[in-house]
């Protein structure tokens, strides 16, 4: 029997990159809890109601992007419209052309992962240079984030001190401060040389046209104080109802993200900057992205568009924390992506149908959700349709369910595999050579066997008393014990 | 592009129309994002100073304990705000360069840049800053030391009351601390791409 990708890949993952990722998502984890834990009376009622909130904002999408393009379209910004990847980069490329812009520095935006848009712009000519210190360190590398909001979490300092002297950003060195101020010189120069910002949204108010970006490093202020024109990339998911929401959306985004209060640079963009301002865009575009969004919401898993992307799940995540972001093959890894990854690949869906099985369905990521996006029941829809799609990456490692399936919906068959099963007990199990049942026993002991036990204990169970409700405001109380 | 937008709306719609009834906007109170941990009995500034100190930022009140400060610290290069200047002029010696111009050519020359706050938030220890009362977005970020001067009557308690009351501005900026990273192990590291240093300097 094959094992699943991911296990295979998790197998094959080096200790240090193991160690590296599951340390950086524990440590996440903990000062989460403790930020929302100790100062909410009653965090799991903010999250539900953020969660209510991006909810009816999804499911009103046809109501909210005709106004908040009017409203940005009223505060001096233009609006594109992008059906695919393919048509974002396009917009951005067309609005770079229409400047003769070669030169563009870019903010963290998990929607251009998506685009792939810096290796688009390479190819036609124009710099792009990542701005984010971990986005900054994947560029130079050629690699790929493996996290949503720690994207180099699968590294340790030898690793990119050996690829800063590689790229001549001064002799090797893998003190975390030289690596920062060494980045820090590096890429001033480049936002002072650019003429174009990209970046991202994290909320955009359908009231105001508010668009709120969040860093910690500072890197969008700069680009936003250095260059003179600005281009947004939003998914259409991104709307909130009104400005006061932001209060309660902050409020979560960076407690589940990195255990702060609030990212250091939280930034409110209505349009370009002001006439008295002597820094920062004359002219600033938003792209609304779909790049397979739509069919998302057609689906019975729209609940994932509520997504905020603080990364939480995949913190908290067994799974993530095993076989790190690299594992599940696209741009959003660990349970979010195990719902997000499969449904944004639209036709490919079969290819990556097995990331929704790359879970124990423990419920730990609907727990520390903001949005408390019931990511468990998601998961188990997508089996459900890979099983239906029928598709080999999710059938890769499942057991045939045929005999069990027979046996099952017989009785007598059924009744009597639990009482045989008994035999279990005194086979040398340990000691039989077929791979599958040596991966299991090589480190577990097999309890004893326990079959028909229930029946038993069902049939010796005296009858149910008549006409008692269980349970429901009004009715009778149960009995303290049954027996 | 147009043709873009038909597809995107006409694709939400269609998704949207089997839907028996869609999710209602929930009403929420005030006082579902009050932190419990929040001091009543102190006044704004005390208290935006105790939650400024958690972020590692500093607190200073008055011109002569922001000079002492640079002196110390070797900081004797900068910028100010030309509006602010007449303010602050009579407690900085001879020994300091405070340039009333930014020039962006030489962004490294200043080590200190000083500019108004738009306001400031108690709760999380933010400074606010808008367009209008920055003189320049660069003087504000580039420097190693920002310093923001802020006024008792300007400092918002909570993040909620902040968010309902923002200006009419087109970028306004909440500064939380120093800027940061963690990306390298998880360590922190302060100074990234804007300011090792964020003081509010109370000016009244």
């Amino acid at each position: 029997m094959k094992f699943q990708q991911i296990d295979q890949f998790a197998a094959g993952l080096r200790k240090e990159t193991q160690a590296a990722v599951y340390d950086g998502s524990k440590k996440g984890y903990d000062a989460r809890t403790k930020t929302l834990f100790d100062h909410f009376e009653d965090p799991n009622r903010l999250r539900r109601v953020a969660g209510e909130i991006k909810q009816h904002v999804v499911e009103n999408l046809d109501t909210y992007l005709p106004q908040v393009e009017a409203k940005l379209k009223a505060n001096g910004v233009t609006v594109h419209w992008a059906a695919t990847a393919e048509a974002a980069n396009q917009a951005v490329l067309a609005i770079m052309r229409a400047r003769g812009a070669k030169k563009m520095v870019k903010a963290k935006t998990m929607v251009s992962e998506e685009t792939e848009l810096g290796h688009f712009l390479e190819k036609e000519g124009i710099e792009c240079v990542e701005t984010d210190l971990g986005e900054f360190i994947i560029q130079i590398d050629g690699d790929h984030p493996s996290h949503i909001v720690k994207p180099i979490i699968h590294k340790n300092r030898r690793e990119i001190a050996t690829s800063f002297e590689k790229h001549g950003l001064g002799a090797y060195n893998d003190d975390p401060q030289t690596i920062t101020r060494r980045a820090r010189a590096h890429l001033r120069n480049k936002y002072l040389e650019a003429d174009v910002a990209l970046t991202g949204a994290n909320f955009i108010s359908a009231e105001s046209g508010r668009l709120v970006l969040v860093t910690n490093e500072g890197n969008s202020r700069f680009c936003l104080a250095a260059t003179k024109c600005h281009i947004a990339m939003v998914g259409i998911e991104k709307i909130l109802p009104c400005d006061r929401d932001f209060a309660l959306l902050l409020n979560l985004l960076a407690r589940s993200g990195t255990g702060q209060q609030l990212t250091v640079y939280t930034e409110f963009i209505t349009g370009p900057k002001s006439a008295a301002q002597p820094d920062g865009p004359e002219e600033m575009h938003v792209v609304f992205v779909d790049n397979g969004r739509t069919d998302v919401l057609a689906s019975d898993c729209r609940d994932i568009l509520r997504c905020i992307r603080c990364g939480a799940c995949l913190n908290v995540c067994p799974v993530y924390r095993q076989a790190s972001g690299h594992a599940y093959r696209s741009v959003y890894p660990g349970p979010v992506g195990a719902v997000l990854s499969p449904l944004l690949a639209g036709k490919k869906f079969p290819e990556l149908a097995d990331l929704p099985k790359a879970s124990s369905l423990c419920g730990a990521c609907n727990e520390v959700c903001p949005v408390n996006i019931p990511i468990p029941d998601l998961l188990l829809r997508l089996r459900n349709k890979g099983k239906l799609e029928k598709s080999e990456a999710a059938a890769a490692a499942t057991p045939p369910m045929g005999g069990w399936a027979v046996m099952a919906t017989q009785p007598a068959a059924w009744k009597f595999a639990m009482m045989g099963g008994k035999i279990i007990d005194h086979l040398p199990v340990k000691l039989v050579p077929v791979p599958v049942f040596k991966a299991w026993t090589g480190s577990r002991t097999l309890p004893g066997w326990k079959g028909g036990e229930f029946r038993k204990w069902m049939k010796s169970r005296p009858p149910a008393a008549p006409n008692v409700s269980r349970g429901g405001p009004s009715g009778p109380a149960l009995p303290e014990k049954t027996p | 592009m147009n043709t873009d937008r038909e597809a995107i709306l006409s694709r939400v719609r269609s998704a949207l129309a089997p839907l028996p009834q869609r999710a209602q906007r929930p009403d929420w109170e005030a006082e579902l994002v009050h932190m419990r941990t929040m001091r009543g009995d102190v006044d704004a500034w005390t208290l935006f100073r105790e939650r400024l100190k958690l972020v590692n930022g500093l607190p200073l009140e008055g011109a002569a304990a922001l000079v002492d400060w640079l002196d110390q610290n070797g900081w004797r290069h900068g910028y100010c705000d030309p509006e602010l200047w007449p303010r602050l002029q009579a407690a900085f010696p001879a020994t300091f360069t405070v340039e009333a111009v930014f020039d962006r050519t030489r962004v490294d020359d200043y080590q200190f840049g000083i500019t108004r706050a738009a306001g400031a938030v108690a709760e999380t220890g933010s400074l606010i800053l808008t367009d209008a009362s920055t003189s320049r977005r660069l003087a504000a970020l580039t420097p190693w030391v920002h310093i923001a001067v802020v006024s008792r009557g300007q400092i918002h308690l909570d993040l909620q009351h902040a968010m309902t009351a923002l200006a009419d501005d087109p970028n306004i900026v909440f500064c939380t601390g120093p800027s940061k990273t963690a990306d390298v192990e998880g360590i922190l590291i302060e100074g990234v791409h804007g300011p090792g240093q964020q003081v509010a300097l109370l000016l009244e």
